[in-house]
């Protein structure tokens, strides 16, 4: 190494070339290196972005250039009662999913947190349901909840002898929507407690241990300080998970299709029958367009709370 | 169900001793720690071990719980994976998926390696600004793009096409990657990169020979990361292909195996074992990477 170094030294150093100056020059190279992200983001993401709330204004057909019709559109959806199912099933959706998954994680996240026995293999089998393609577990459950050959049918009625009739489990609405809640729950367990087991291994034990002199409860540990030092954490997770369970689509596309007799449709899955099914671009744009109040909803919520922890931690900066 | 009357009764044993011992005993720590845990694992895994039960089982015991135990295989088979590889599109579907999402990884880390050089050491006015737009840029779910998207990729003339995934791909893929990036160069100190620019390196060979040996760890989780996500892709997958032999696995096995009122299940089933295995595969060899990846972009 050292020789090396010497010769290159000794020897004089040609000229750069034009070429390597330009990449050299600072504003240059910050244009070049910004230039490939912005470029497909720009490109591929914000144009789609305003061309899709542009099209929700018009009445654009597959192979059919549209014309402006105003909120004709959105007037048609208010009187939907399919459109108004969808919005009410992605809220229950998300609202039950989002509970199911926090609570169940967080309880993973904290039977984790103690000292285990083959721990990190534990953490890898955990977050198999995370890994595996959607579609793929989704059709595992399409196949768990057949009406004639499901195994927890079989599980309650002739093994268990729980009850004497096979569930129907996705024939009618409301079994149906369980299902796919059910689904989702298993499906966002793993994210969810991991990423809360990483904010609970930052807790300081030291803090526990003052605790414990103190006389806590093992509540009030959890509810003081658990709890409080998670938020942060917990507050970014959630909003994530909202936005994604609201917006989900693989799920109920694998398993029902939106049916029985179009219950099950999220907010995604009906703009995708209506725009690329159906062919009604510019409906089915208003239907995915009417999903961006709910998550600018959902992103002010975490901003907010995490703007409510770092004023309380007195923090100017990162 | 049977674990409530041994639960119940380590419990009453336990709160007869005094109440610190009580804590530490062995009996109180398998009802609250590992009985649940136990349970967790067992539901977060049994649709993998149905999967692959069935995907194993001849037909006949199938569809025969009565004189077969559905939880076991009595004779296994091969016959499903045979007619999977040998009478469909399968390994044609497995070697676009693998060969799009290896080109979308490819793209996203070229771009954000890039990206989060310039925002995070480059330091120029607004960089901050940049570096939230593309954090924003994660926060917009495709389900509300791929109806512009699709007449979008239509007008580039791209449906159809592996290049439209390995285009659009990058849009989910390159935010996250950057921002994961962005953490780890942090990391690194920047007085090794004074001491290359006191000895006349250039810009790029800072990051070539310096900063990105130095950020392998962060390249390698990234890349995972975004090798899961693209194998994993639904919607646009769903939307901007159409011909059969070019679909990507989750897309074809849900719409090409999928025909008519019966359900083969054998064959569904071997069809997501083996659409699964690959990323499963993959992510146990680095599942540490993995799991700082989640983490990390987590705690950013």
């Amino acid at each position: 190494m050292t020789v090396a170094t010497v010769t290159d030294w000794t020897r004089v150093r040609p000229q750069p070339s034009w070429l390597a100056r330009l990449f050299d020059h600072k504003p240059f190279l910050v244009f070049a290196c910004l230039l490939p992200a912005c470029g497909l983001l720009l490109v591929f993401l914000t144009y789609p972005l305003g061309l899709g709330i542009w099209l929700a204004f018009t009445d654009t057909k597959i192979g059919r250039a549209g014309e402006w019709v105003g909120f004709e559109n959105f007037e048609y959806l208010m009187t939907d009662p399919q459109f108004w199912s969808a919005v009410f099933f992605s809220v229950f959706y998300t609202a039950v999913a989002t509970f199911g998954k926090f609570g169940l994680g967080l309880w993973l996240a904290l039977l984790l947190n103690n000292h285990l026995p083959f721990k990190s293999l534990l953490r890898a089998i955990i977050l198999l349901p995370w890994i595996v393609p959607t579609v793929l577990s989704a059709i595992a459950f399409w196949w768990i909840y057949d009406p004639q050959f499901s195994i927890l049918s079989y599980l309650a009625v002739d093994v268990l002898h729980l009850r004497d009739k096979y569930f129907d489990f996705l024939s009618t609405t409301w079994p149906a929507r369980w299902s796919l809640v059910a689904a989702n729950i298993w499906r966002g367990i793993p994210f969810v407690a991991i990423s809360l087991l990483a904010g609970l291994q930052t807790i300081s034990p030291s803090l526990y241990e003052a605790a414990l002199l103190d006389g806590s409860t093992g509540w009030q540990r959890f509810r003081y300080i658990t709890f409080p030092l998670l938020l942060p954490i917990l507050a970014i997770v959630m909003t994530f998970s909202i936005i994604f369970t609201f917006t989900d689509f693989q799920l109920v596309y694998a398993i029902t299709r939106g049916g029985p007799i179009n219950s099950t449709h999220l907010m995604a899955t009906l703009a995708f029958q209506r725009g690329i099914s159906g062919g009604e671009l510019g409906e089915g744009s208003a239907i995915a367009v009417s999903m961006i109040p709910f998550l600018i909803f959902a992103t002010l919520f975490s901003y907010f709370a995490l703007a409510r922890r770092k004023w309380q931690q007195g923090e100017a900066n990162d | 169900m049977t674990d409530v009357p041994a639960g119940g009764g380590s419990t009453n044993t336990a709160s007869a001793v005094p109440e610190k011992l009580a804590w530490d005993s062995r009996a109180r720590r398998v009802v609250t720690i590992y009985v649940p845990l136990a349970c967790f694992v067992v539901i977060l895994l049994f649709p993998f071990y149905w999967m692959a039960v069935t995907a194993f089982k001849p037909d006949n015991e199938l569809y025969d719980y009565k004189h077969y135990n559905p939880f076991l295989i009595g004779s296994p088979t091969l016959g499903h994976i045979k007619h999977l590889l040998f009478e469909t599109h399968y390994p044609q579907w497995l070697m676009t998926t693998m060969w799009i999402a290896f080109a979308a990884t490819a793209v996203s880390l070229f771009a954000s390696v890039l990206a989060a050089y310039a925002i995070q050491r480059l330091r120029f006015r607004g960089s901050q600004y940049v570096g939230l737009a593309i954090y924003l840029a994660y926060l917009v779910p495709p389900t509300i793009l791929f109806i512009p998207l699709a007449t979008t990729i239509y007008q580039f003339g791209l449906f159809d096409s592996p290049f439209a995934l390995i285009l659009t791909y990058p849009t989910f893929l390159v935010p996250f990657c950057t921002w994961l990036l962005i953490g780890y160069f942090k990391s690194i100190p920047y007085e090794l990169e004074e001491c290359a620019l006191i000895d006349g390196a250039t810009r790029l060979q800072i990051l070539r020979r310096i900063t990105l040996p130095l950020a392998v760890p962060g390249l390698i989780s990234a890349g995972i990361f975004s090798f899961t996500l693209s194998w994993n892709e639904f919607v646009y997958a769903l939307a901007f292909i159409q011909s059969s032999e070019k679909k990507t696995v989750p897309v074809a096995i849900l719409t090409e195996l999928v025909s008519g009122d019966v359900y083969q299940w054998g064959a569904l089933m071997a069809g997501s074992l083996l659409g699964s295995l690959p990323v499963a595969i993959f992510y146990s060899f680095f599942v540490d990477y993995y799991v700082s990846s989640l983490t990390g972009a987590v705690k950013e």
